[in-house]
């Protein structure tokens, strides 16, 4: 935990001796004091936008789970999902999420609904096909002793299939947790009134790149806070699969 | 177990396209200990499998009779070379699964119970990874008395363990499944004279039974008579190979 925040210091230390030596001016380069000043003197305009961020993130983060998770149970479950679903789920996965955003902006406005529904669209996939994964990579062998035990096969999905793929759906989770805020950071640059995004486009349009910068880095900890976050909780979801899954 | 069924295989095996075994006829005496041998890829695996239901038509034709009339669904218990036990569950719960399968309630004394007959009692609470291999078949052993079926298919259950653990989980596993219908298969000569009442060896020609010494399984694995039937029996299955 140390060595980074030593990495870390120094880079900050380094950054602004470049921006001192170079005298380059602070609207093309701001020094991490004038950062850290921007964010002080606007304070409350950032903690309002993350939270309307973060708002965004965490509903597509619980929604494109329980939405992927559940379509992954549907599918494993059922031929005829597989057949029908399947490669469609595989084709919208083809077209980028950024594609989206303007149909779904005019469809649903340009509140944190819109940014909502692309967080989860971006959250889905990742959770849909490594849950899917590993339900379906469960070993033979439990699902043949279970059904020798005479289990249905309704309770060899929930006793035997969901946890084993628990490292599985634990790993598409983490993937999620990194990607969300994307999604809801794309959605507000593209077209918003509030949230971090917007607040970025906004300040880069006013040359005032020091806020720009303030922004991104408050961007930057969230996303990596989220993914710490969800590491633990899944790492406690699968402490018996020890350090197999990343 | 006054219930434990004799059972009589007839039939042919073909998987993925690929004869197996054709007008294979196979007798499994009551109450009794059965050991198959035979060479890898000669269907032994597949019999177990056959009687336990899981393989059927199409790539099954033909009979498993049971000598009391009564279907097997629900009096087997099956243990394999694999242990088969679930790495999130403690061992006191893999011993249990099987009444969580059936949405039971399960009967912890009585796992705790199986769990002292095979000698790891103090092991229940642990998860299956701070197990030994022996002690890991040990747990999958107490899961099948858990089961309490009459009809026992085991699937060359201590293949992967090592001499000394083998015999003593040999032992064991004979004490416990005493007077219930066992059918083992193994690739071992010396382990199906040490506990079986009846060998039978599988080859490409059909299913042919062997001697087996008048000593009462367990037997030793010096004794002069196991000694000289191994040889024997090692012949017959260079033979069938």
């Amino acid at each position: 935990m140390i060595r980074p925040l030593v990495t870390a210091a120094g880079f900050l230390v380094l950054w602004e001796v470049i921006v001192r030596v170079t005298e380059v001016p602070s609207f093309i380069f701001p020094s991490p004091i004038a950062v850290a000043e921007a964010f002080w003197v606007s304070r409350e305009l950032i903690g309002w936008n993350f939270l309307i961020t973060f708002t965004e993130v965490i509903c597509g983060l619980v929604l494109g789970t329980l939405f992927g998770a559940s379509n992954a149970l549907l599918l494993i479950r059922s031929p005829a999902a597989r057949r029908w679903l399947l490669p469609f789920i595989v084709f919208t996965q083809a077209v980028p999420v950024f594609l989206i955003a303007p149909v779904l902006i005019y469809a649903l406005g340009f509140g944190i609904f819109s940014k909502i529904v692309m967080t989860t669209l971006v959250v889905y996939f990742p959770v849909t096909a490594a849950f899917y994964d590993g339900l379906r990579r469960t070993d033979p062998g439990w699902l043949e002793m279970a059904r020798v035990m005479g289990a249905s096969p309704r309770a060899a999905l929930w006793k035997i299939r969901v946890p084993a793929a628990l490292p599985a759906f634990g790993s598409g989770l983490r993937m999620a947790a990194a990607y969300a805020p994307v999604g809801a950071i794309m959605g507000e640059w593209i077209a918003a009134s509030q949230g971090l995004g917007y607040q970025i486009d906004y300040a880069n349009g006013r040359t005032k790149t020091a806020l720009a910068f303030a922004l991104t880095v408050v961007i930057a900890l969230m996303g990596v806070t989220l993914y710490w976050l969800v590491g633990k909780l899944v790492k406690r979801m699968t402490r018996w699969a020890g350090d197999s899954t990343l | 177990m006054t219930d434990a069924p004799g059972i009589r295989i007839e039939g042919s095996l073909t998987l993925e396209g690929w004869p197996v075994f054709d007008g294979l006829s196979l007798e499994i005496a009551a109450g009794a200990w059965t050991a198959v041998l035979g060479p890898s890829g000669v269907g032994k695996s597949s019999l177990l499998r056959i009687a336990a239901g899981l393989l059927g038509a199409p790539d099954f034709t033909g009979n498993v009779a049971i000598s009391d009339g009564r279907p097997l669904e629900g009096r087997i218990a099956w243990m394999a070379q694999s242990d088969l036990l679930l790495p999130w569950a403690s061992v006191r719960d893999n011993v249990v699964i099987g009444a969580r399968l059936r949405r039971g309630k399960p009967d912890l004394a009585r796992a705790d119970a199986a769990l002292e007959a095979v000698g790891i009692a103090e092991k229940a609470a642990q998860l299956p990874a701070k197990l030994s291999g022996g002690q890991r078949q040990r747990a999958a052993l107490a899961r099948t008395l858990y089961e309490d079926r009459p009809v026992v298919l085991l699937d060359e259950p201590f293949s992967a363990l090592d001499a000394l653990t083998r015999t003593r989980l040999q032992d064991l596993a004979h004490r416990v499944l005493e007077g219930r219908t066992v059918v083992m298969v193994t690739h071992e000569p010396l382990e199906a004279l040490r506990l079986a009442e009846k060998v039978f060896v599988m080859g490409a020609g059909g299913v042919a039974e062997a001697g087996v010494p008048a000593a009462p399984a367990p037997r030793e694995a010096g004794d002069a008579e196991v000694l000289r039937l191994q040889a024997e029996l090692l012949a017959r299955l260079a033979e069938a190979a």
